[in-house]
């Protein structure tokens, strides 16, 4: 029955998937966590900066910002991030696109944990004479950051779906081989189930998981 | 809150916040001169290249538009078929039969866990293969079917979101008066959750907007992204120019969507005449996630 799955590397594809998600995570955790800094900066050009980049990119689709980067930034800016084959430029610069556009997801997410901080923390740091980095290094993100595990769980769990609008730029991932698969082969509904079940392999336990963290890190207040 | 994170600066911080101002602008100005060389050695800066969308009205009336036109048919035809399903659904899943409970609570959770380019591919080849629709009509059908079994699932937890939000006097009321449970839901709970969703439901547009250009890029619909190809064709390779003239289109559109349902929200937020209950706008990112009560947005504390 399952005969259609010889020949093709169903379990590589969703390797690829695996890994640009755990890239663009890793990034879009350090860039979101930049960007949420600024917009609450005392630099206004800094604040301005974090504002419009958010409103900017979350409003564009991802496929426009993974195009762009193979179009724009790889075919006309000459950016191949240290790679030399097809495949291996692609999957960088869909890292790239993901980076890009999920971390104003983190970003605001990181800014609603900032509020729930209570606002007598922050007094009472300054007050100590802490200066505005230490004030969020020190007090403010570690609190945020215990608070918003869920809001960045749905964040992951909708960059794992999103990994998949790498196949525009022909990143070998699930959804490309998925599409290669129905051209060649004649059991759609077998092959749609296939895929399916992968990505309910890996986002229902994701959601289960950092649900269940997000309940212990939670700071009690 | 930025202002509590930081005292009122005095000449040092000042002085300080001055150099951090010059070195961001000069970072900044460094990326934008990267930028623009780059682009001027490939020629993609020259006028010419530019110059159509300013002085040829036909690449607005052959390309842009008629692409617009297509992504904003795709994105309303989703909605609108999506809204009807999603109601059911939700309202099915707060259903007393557990069997209704269960039926629906599995569609949801699995269209809300899977892709939405998985579920258009899916759609693609199945209208290919098992129904007659001609070929050029299939990547509209395709993209709109995948954005609709998608959609109905996450408008199915913003009708639940919405219901749960009004205050529980209302079906206490509605049942004290002798209401039964369709009647309660018809008369009373789905009336006033309609506008609580409202700014949910724009923000899901705005999604919805963004989605329609993944059939462009794998399905062959011919919405606004894929107007870029043509026009680059037509107009001497102007790959850059098209494309920052298309992604601005996608920004300035989806920008009055989210400007819209943040004015709605503080509408209602601040409305006297109604219950008060909202679904907020930016909710619509933990409605959309697959699990039970996965991220509930943290409350901030009452600030005195």
């Amino acid at each position: 029955m399952f005969d259609f799955l010889q020949g093709y590397d169903v379990l590589g594809a969703f390797w690829t998937t695996v890994q640009l998600t755990l890239w663009s995570a890793i990034g879009s955790l350090l860039w979101g966590t930049a960007l949420a800094a600024m917009r609450v900066s005392p630099v206004p050009v800094m604040r301005g900066f974090g504002t419009w980049y958010v409103n900017v990119v979350r409003n564009i689709p991802l496929t426009v910002i993974i195009i762009f980067t193979s179009l724009g930034l790889f075919q006309t800016l000459g950016v191949s991030l240290g790679a030399g084959t097809f495949t291996v430029i692609n999957f960088r610069l869909a890292v790239l696109g993901l980076i890009a556009y999920t971390s104003a997801f983190v970003c605001e997410a990181l800014r609603s944990g900032i509020n729930t901080v209570p606002l007598g923390q922050v007094e009472a740091a300054r007050a100590l004479g802490l200066g505005f980095t230490q004030v969020l290094g020190l007090i403010v993100l570690p609190q945020a950051f215990r608070s918003v595990v869920g809001p960045l769980a749905n964040v992951l769990i909708a960059l794992t779906k999103n990994t998949t609008v790498a196949a525009a730029i022909g990143v070998p991932e699930a959804a490309l081989l998925m599409r290669e698969m129905i051209e060649n082969e004649a059991q759609l509904i077998l092959i749609s189930a296939v895929f399916a079940a992968g990505f309910l392999v890996l986002t229902l336990p994701t959601g289960l998981f950092l649900g269940w963290v997000s309940r212990k890190a939670a700071v009690r207040r | 809150m930025s202002s509590v994170l930081y005292d009122t600066p005095g000449p040092r911080a000042r002085r300080r916040s001055i150099l951090y101002t010059a070195g961001f602008l000069l970072v900044l100005a460094a990326a934008a001169w990267w930028v623009v060389t780059g682009l001027a050695e490939k020629g993609q800066l020259e006028w010419s290249r530019w110059a159509p969308f300013f002085t040829d009205s036909r690449v607005w009336t052959t390309f842009l538009l008629p692409g617009l036109e297509n992504t904003l048919i795709a994105a309303a035809l989703a909605l609108v078929i999506a809204l009807p399903l999603g109601a059911v659904l939700g309202i099915a899943r707060m259903s007393d039969h557990w069997w209704v409970r269960g039926a629906a609570g599995t569609v949801v959770e699995f269209f809300r866990a899977i892709p939405v380019l998985i579920l258009m591919l899916f759609a693609n080849a199945a209208y290919a293969a098992f129904f007659d629709v001609s070929p050029e009509r299939r990547p509209l059908y395709a993209v709109v079917t995948g954005l609709v079994l998608y959609n109905a699932s996450v408008l199915a937890e913003v009708v639940r979101a919405g219901i749960l939000a009004l205050p529980r006097g209302q079906s206490d009321a509605a049942r004290a008066i002798g209401m039964r449970k369709g009647q309660t839901m018809r008369y009373v709970l789905l009336p006033q959750s309609v506008t609580a969703m409202l700014p949910a439901i724009v923000s899901q547009m705005v999604v919805i907007v963004k989605d329609t250009a993944l059939g462009g890029a794998m399905l062959g619909f011919s919405e606004l992204l894929a107007s870029v190809r043509p026009i680059s064709a037509n107009y001497g390779a102007n790959t850059i120019a098209s494309f920052t003239v298309v992604a601005v289109i996608f920004i300035v559109l989806n920008f009055v969507l989210t400007s819209f349902a943040a004015r709605l929200e503080g509408r209602l937020r601040r409305g006297r005449r109604s219950t008060g209950a909202v679904v907020a706008a930016d909710a619509v990112e933990e409605l959309a996630t697959p699990g039970e009560h996965v991220g509930h947005k943290p409350e901030p504390p009452a600030r005195s």
